[in-house]
């Protein structure tokens, strides 16, 4: 995906003049079609038809320039907003309308997990995460340990193992040193955990009331694995997708923690790396995975579409085999929020080849913790960059990327 | 015509149309608050936001309607202090945890959150809490419904009767759509299989050439409604003489307001509201889709100017609204056409 560059230029171009062309034909036909006469029955009919023509040239129109003005994201923005925090389409905008065509370099551009740069022939992956969870801690995890995991699962669905990292943190006059230490902790744990040191950063402090305690940035460095090749164009008609356990545990524990909704259940955090998983995949089908992420804010909706973006083909996602806690459903009916928009932090997905896939779903059932891995779709020749949801009785619906913020910060 | 909004997510949210037959249409009607709500009363709303000393609070589905000088969040963005809460006893809980704040409660919705609105108000009396207010936009149903039916453009066959507003009013107030009007009413839940056979109840209707007002949600509706909640709303609330509606112009009696022996807590007492009246954005055609006159494709501004990241009109806010659907299901349409 280009987001700018001469192609990207073209889509613009040719996404203004439709929309020219869209008005000057409105225009033309408020001249010239008149309100057909309501005595007269031929001219009556010949005001339908106008209309029908009329109303038939709008669809098609409006069906157009909305696939145009979704190609082609631009900033446009007047303000920041937390929508453009929540990794729906506003980030998108953000990200790929204003960082990318200034920072304008092919790795930045393929917009990936992790950017690959290649030094003295090595693969090396590098990704950076800021973290500004609130509340501080949570059930089943905490900033510090979420920090780590968040940039090692960043490396890991790029396929590379973690090597080292680094952190920054922003604190805020006033916050307790012992708040402090147990994230210090929690952080050195979750990378003991994995096996990875943490070897440097930077420490700055804020008047009072300019953070919420605390704030983490990580930026981790990983070595990428030479047996796979991820690339969204590499997927084709029939592959499955794999996700590797519930969804929404994080993005809903995080909402009812901050105790603004009078709803409680017994549900913790997903925070977890998943490298282990990635591990067991790379080692018994590296060669079938053709794709890999962390369904992070946005949900596994919003994975799916970058997916889907990047390739010539679409999604169908069986929704009645995506695994989620039923606190979590029972939390999303009650709030009006969609599973498939909610966050995790603990889970993956993976494109794999029809051939390896159940070889694929045992590595991963595999390692401990997989137990709850399934297939909960695969890829269709049509519709093209889309994704489909498939209900139990054969009703479809177009499955979008997060529009807008549902939800406060939870990562 | 599906009444309510909560059906037309329904409908969309399942595929339904994938399942139904290509001569049965689906005309989306006025039962979305957020829709039905003027812009004028958007921008009263949200003047009582630039108080110093005010926390608004009020249902995430506002939070992005857009009132002439912007939407709540964008409001919030700039500082004013706008808070989401899933109910308005969250917004009195604020106003007891912040006394030196006035909190108000912006209230919208039909007789299935005004009771919530009614109860929050006689706790708040109870308690003696007294920076607590709410400005109140709740809607009646019916009115709305007879608004559509009077339209000279009318051509709804049958109406998929709204269950939650329902579970309130009971079946009873739909009666003047059959006495009046001959048009069948079936009130219906929401999960995919209640949604068709309340359709299924209607057609058989419509086939024998009947009209009557059915209930298919049972197991939640009582004929004659939720007393206790319908006695909360006759203490707090009086019918407004006339009040606007989006797209559909003033209804007379259609909307709620506090009683005057409540008026410490009415915010419309309390602050200055401007009360403009404020014109539908040029070339929005929200009342004629709202009506089910026009689809909403065919709108002028619809995926263009107005989509559901940018709404113009209040139908491309709520996921319950008519063009919000109709946005995600036109490109699935044009999908599985090619």
């Amino acid at each position: 995906m280009m987001a700018a560059g001469p192609e990207a230029l073209v889509t613009l171009s040719l996404s203004k003049r439709r929309r020219d062309e869209r008005h000057s034909r409105s225009r033309f036909d408020k001249v010239s079609v008149p309100a057909a006469p309501p005595s007269a029955s031929s001219g009556q009919a010949l005001g339908k038809l106008r209309a029908g023509l009329r109303q038939a040239q709008r669809d098609k129109l409006s069906v157009e320039t909305i696939k145009s003005v979704r190609k082609a994201p631009r900033f446009a923005d007047t303000q920041i907003e937390m929508a453009h925090g929540a990794g729906g389409t506003a980030s998108r905008r953000l990200v790929e309308g204003l960082i990318g065509p200034y920072f304008a370099n092919p790795t930045l551009q393929a917009f990936a997990d992790a950017a690959s740069v290649m030094v003295n022939g090595t693969q090396i992956a590098t990704t950076a995460d800021g973290f500004v969870v609130k509340p501080l801690r949570f059930p089943g995890g905490s900033i510090g340990e979420l920090a780590v995991n968040g940039t090692l699962n960043d490396l890991a669905v790029s396929a590379a193992k973690p090597l080292v990292l680094m952190a920054t943190l922003i604190l805020e006059a006033g916050l307790p040193a012992s708040t402090l230490e147990s994230e210090i902790e929690a952080m050195a744990i979750a990378a003991r955990k994995s096996g990875v040191s943490i070897v440097g950063g930077d420490t700055k402090v804020v008047e009072h009331g300019k953070a919420d305690g605390m704030y983490v940035t990580t930026f981790g460095i990983g070595i990428a694995d030479g047996r796979a090749n991820l690339d969204p164009a590499s997927i084709r008609p029939g592959d499955r997708i794999l996700l590797s356990g519930p969804i929404g545990a994080h993005g809903i524990t995080i909402l009812l923690a901050r105790g603004e909704l009078d709803i409680e259940a017994d549900l913790i955090s997903d925070t977890r790396p998943v490298w282990p998983f990635v591990e067991a995949l790379l080692e018994r089908v590296a060669p079938a995975i053709r794709w890999m992420r962390d369904p992070t804010r946005g949900g596994v909706a919003t994975s799916l579409n970058e997916l889907v973006r990047g390739s010539d083909y679409g999604v169908a996602l069986f929704e009645e085999s995506v695994p989620m806690h039923d606190a979590v459903r029972g939390a999303c009916e009650l709030l009006g929020l969609d599973p498939l928009h909610i966050a995790n932090e603990g889970q993956f997905l993976a494109v794999i080849a029809p051939d390896r896939a159940d070889e694929a779903l045992a590595a991963v059932r595999g390692v401990p913790g997989g137990e709850g891995a399934t297939f909960i779709g695969e890829v269709r020749a049509e519709p093209k960059r889309r994704v489909i949801g498939v209900n139990g009785f054969g009703g479809t619906r177009v499955i979008d990327m997060l529009v807008g913020d549902p939800l406060p910060r939870i990562c | 015509m599906e009444v309510c909004g909560g059906h037309t997510h329904s409908i969309y949210r399942h595929g339904l149309r994938d399942v139904l037959p290509e001569n049965l249409e689906l005309v989306h009607g006025p039962g979305c608050p957020v829709c039905v709500l003027p812009t004028g009363r958007v921008d009263d709303g949200l003047s009582i936001a630039s108080h110093d000393d005010v926390i608004l609070t009020c249902f995430g589905d506002m939070m992005r309607v857009p009132g002439t000088k912007g939407t709540p969040l964008e409001l919030k963005a700039r500082g004013a202090d706008i808070r989401m809460v899933y109910s308005p006893l969250d917004a009195l809980r604020l106003a007891e945890q912040n006394p030196t704040k006035r909190v108000v409660f912006y209230a919208i919705g039909f007789e299935t959150t005004a009771p919530s609105t009614a109860l929050t108000i006689l706790r708040a009396q109870a308690l003696g809490i007294t920076n607590f207010s709410v400005f109140c936009n709740h809607v009646t149903i019916v009115p709305a419904m007879r608004a559509i039916l009077d339209s000279p453009d009318m051509r709804i066959d049958g109406f998929v009767g709204p269950g939650h507003v329902s579970t309130v009013t009971g079946c009873r107030p739909f009666e003047f759509v059959v006495r009046d009007y001959g048009r069948p009413v079936v009130v219906s839940g929401f999960e995919p299989l209640d949604i068709m056979e309340g359709i299924l109840m209607i057609l058989r209707q419509l086939h024998a050439g009947e009209a009557k007002v059915e209930n298919q949600y049972k197991r939640i509706v009582p004929w004659e409604g939720n007393p206790p909640a319908l006695r909360a709303m006759a203490a707090v609330f009086e019918l407004r003489p006339y009040f606007e509606w989006r797209g559909l112009g003033f209804i007379s009696q259609s909307a709620l307001a506090l009683k005057p022996e409540l008026a410490a807590f009415d915010a419309e007492a309390i602050f200055e509201i401007p009360g403009v009246r404020v014109t539908d954005p040029r070339g929005a055609q929200c009342g004629e889709v709202l009506k089910g006159v026009l689809k909403p494709q065919q709108c002028k501004l619809f995926g263009t100017e107005c989509n559901p990241e940018h709404p113009i009109g209040a139908l491309m806010v709520s996921s319950e609204g008519a063009c919000a659907a109709y946005y995600r299901y036109a490109l699935h349409a044009e999908t599985v056409a090619t």
